[in-house]
């Protein structure tokens, strides 16, 4: 299931990056040897099995919604690179 | 106290508890060892002088007010930089953070601090602790303390190399897929990936969420089971860390090693294994059987699949959390961007390195539409398999003893430039971060360059002590201590 250079540029769009024509000819020679290298799980039959997406850690996800101090918006907006009025500023998004 | 290594946190606690050397003291002389010797072993990005020595200072206070100290009271520690310490620049080895100060520590950080120690600063690694040499930090090259053109391994490489160079006591660092065992491996101090959920990761930048765990370097496994005695244990704000009760790590691992019954998976002694590496690993389990423990030959049988399924799981992981990083709350922002799409492209492009800009790649295209049921599904089962082999021989045997990696560290620059030898080199550690076990790696031997030769022991989950009194029994018996990187010895008295 090699992927095209096409290919490469889509994921890429999904991934919010983008590369030099030289960096997809490299990128994408990489990507294929390291996908060509997971083919071999394709020797296992694994459709009786379940995933494991995440093992059992003993912990109790649930506790008591209860209000407890935070970082003040200050601190919050500390290693914004750019903050107005209190809030994060970024380019304009509606025309 | 005079001469070499001011030693581990036994000997730095009783020092400072009788008021024989002062925590500023042994402070000081670990600043000072950092600054004759780190500009050639560069474990540090950050050394934090003024604040360490201001905390060995509250010690010091504690200690003359006859205030009870903490276990790690004077401790000089040395930081991940994936981990939050308040007030200190966290990198994470990558330029988009380049800017970034955590408001907050880390709960193990914090649990640090309580307990006495002193934090350093923060040490180099692989960015977003993705690599095994630390040669993809976006800063410098750490070099390995027992020969300077080798890689220290990675992603922890700077914290595994400060303690084996005498610049830290002990080191926290963060273990994925082998960034904790692997480095201390190649370093030859003694690293542990406790069990997932053992230790909070509130404060831990997170690579893959369902592998990652924080796991400690010292220069012996008693140093190890201390710190982890302070680091482990429930954490409300971790909503996957256990609320298990935390055993006295270093009163078990005094128990030894007399009845256990220990595993040698064959399919972690390939053939064509180097041969030094397999024959260090075979003398240390002749060591055990002279201890009183009991060898048996057993099978994991889809140890092969483990590389393929881990680099599926952890890049589709990393893939959405590094998704964060947009240019917007923290960290760098590309400047004149244009639109609000362009400025995330922008800052993401010019700001990860090419390792996890490939990493990102994979991972969302595992996850992508259409290929999900045959790669990141596959990947989940797969990992299934991994975790019941292990389940199956913890039923036959109580720890399981392979070679933390096959080889000993390899030359700076060597597999660079090919990512898929790259990831063959954590071969022996990603299968336990698929199935959530604790694992040590401690140093059994020396190849005839001189090189540290690691080796892993596995439990079962939450049996960390079982793990560690394996390996504190073995350590002794090895006698590997005493064997120390060909550095100059730090100068003088202590002022």
């Amino acid at each position: 299931m090699a992927i095209t250079r096409d290919e490469a540029r889509h994921i890429a769009r999904l991934a919010h990056l983008e590369f030099s024509d030289a960096e997809y000819e490299r990128i994408t020679r990489q990507l294929n040897s390291i996908l060509e290298f997971m083919e071999q799980l394709n020797r296992l039959d694994t459709s009786a099995i379940e995933p494991t997406a995440h093992v059992e850690s003993g912990a109790e996800a649930f506790r008591d919604d209860v209000v407890r101090p935070s970082i003040s918006r200050d601190e919050a907006l500390a290693n914004a690179p750019e903050s107005e009025h209190g809030l994060f500023k970024v380019p304009r998004v509606i025309g | 106290m005079t001469g070499s290594a001011p030693g581990g946190i036994a000997a730095i606690r009783a020092l400072v508890a009788s008021g024989e050397a002062s925590a500023v003291e042994i402070c000081r002389a670990h600043l000072d060892r950092a600054r004759a010797i780190d500009t050639q072993v560069r474990a540090f990005r950050h050394l934090d002088g003024e604040q360490a020595l201001a905390a060995a200072e509250g010690i010091d206070r504690d200690r003359r007010a006859g205030k009870p100290l903490g276990p790690l009271a004077g401790v000089p520690v040395a930081i991940k930089d994936v981990l939050c310490v308040r007030g200190t620049p966290a990198t994470c080895g990558s330029r988009i953070l380049e800017n970034f100060v955590p408001e907050y520590d880390a709960t193990c950080v914090a649990r640090l601090r309580q307990a006495g120690a002193v934090i350093l600063g923060k040490t180099n690694m692989d960015e977003f602790a993705m690599g095994s040499s630390t040669e993809n930090s976006a800063y410098e090259v750490t070099r390995n303390p027992w020969d300077l053109e080798r890689v220290p391994g990675g992603s922890s490489g700077g914290s595994a190399a400060a303690v084996a160079a005498g610049e830290a006591s002990v080191a926290l660092g963060s273990d994925t897929g082998g960034s904790v065992r692997q480095p201390a491996s190649f370093c030859g101090v003694a690293g542990m990936k406790p069990t997932y959920g053992r230790v909070s990761r509130f404060g831990l930048i997170a690579f893959a969420s369902s592998l990652d765990q924080v796991g400690p370097f010292g220069r012996t496994t008693d140093d190890v089971a201390r710190v982890l005695q302070v680091i482990a244990g429930h954490d409300p704000l971790d909503s996957t860390c256990s609320t298990l009760p935390v055993p006295d790590y270093p009163e078990e691992m005094r128990r030894g090693a007399k009845g256990m019954v220990i595993g040698v998976p064959r399919e972690y002694f390939p053939k064509g294994l180097d041969s030094e590496i397999a024959g260090s690993v075979r003398a240390a389990l002749e060591t055990a059987e002279g201890l009183g423990a009991r060898v048996e030959e057993i099978s994991l049988p889809h140890t092969e699949y483990a590389i393929p399924a881990y680099y599926i799981v952890a890049t589709a992981e990393a893939s959405s959390n590094l998704a964060r990083y947009d240019g917007i709350r923290y960290g760098r922002r590309a400047a004149n961007a244009g639109d609000l799409t362009s400025l995330y492209v922008r800052t993401r492009s010019d700001g990860f390195g090419a390792e996890v800009k490939r990493r990102i790649m994979l991972g969302t295209y595992v996850l992508s539409s259409g290929y999900y049921d045959a790669y990141y599904l596959k990947g989940l089962k797969v990992r299934t398999l991994i975790r019941r082999d292990f389940e199956t021989a913890f039923r036959k045997v109580d720890a399981i003893v392979t070679p933390t990696s096959p080889t000993a560290a390899f030359r700076l620059g060597e597999k660079l430039d090919d990512p898929l030898a790259m990831y063959l080199s954590d071969i022996f550690t990603v299968t336990i971060n698929l199935a959530g076990l604790p694992g040590i790696s401690i140093p059994c031997g020396l190849t005839k360059d001189r090189l540290p030769i690691g080796l892993q022991i596995i439990g079962r989950r939450f049996e960390e002590e079982t793990v560690l009194r394996l390996a504190g029994a073995l350590e002794s018996g090895l006698a590997f201590n005493d064997s120390r990187p060909p550095l100059p010895e730090p100068s003088g008295e202590v002022r």
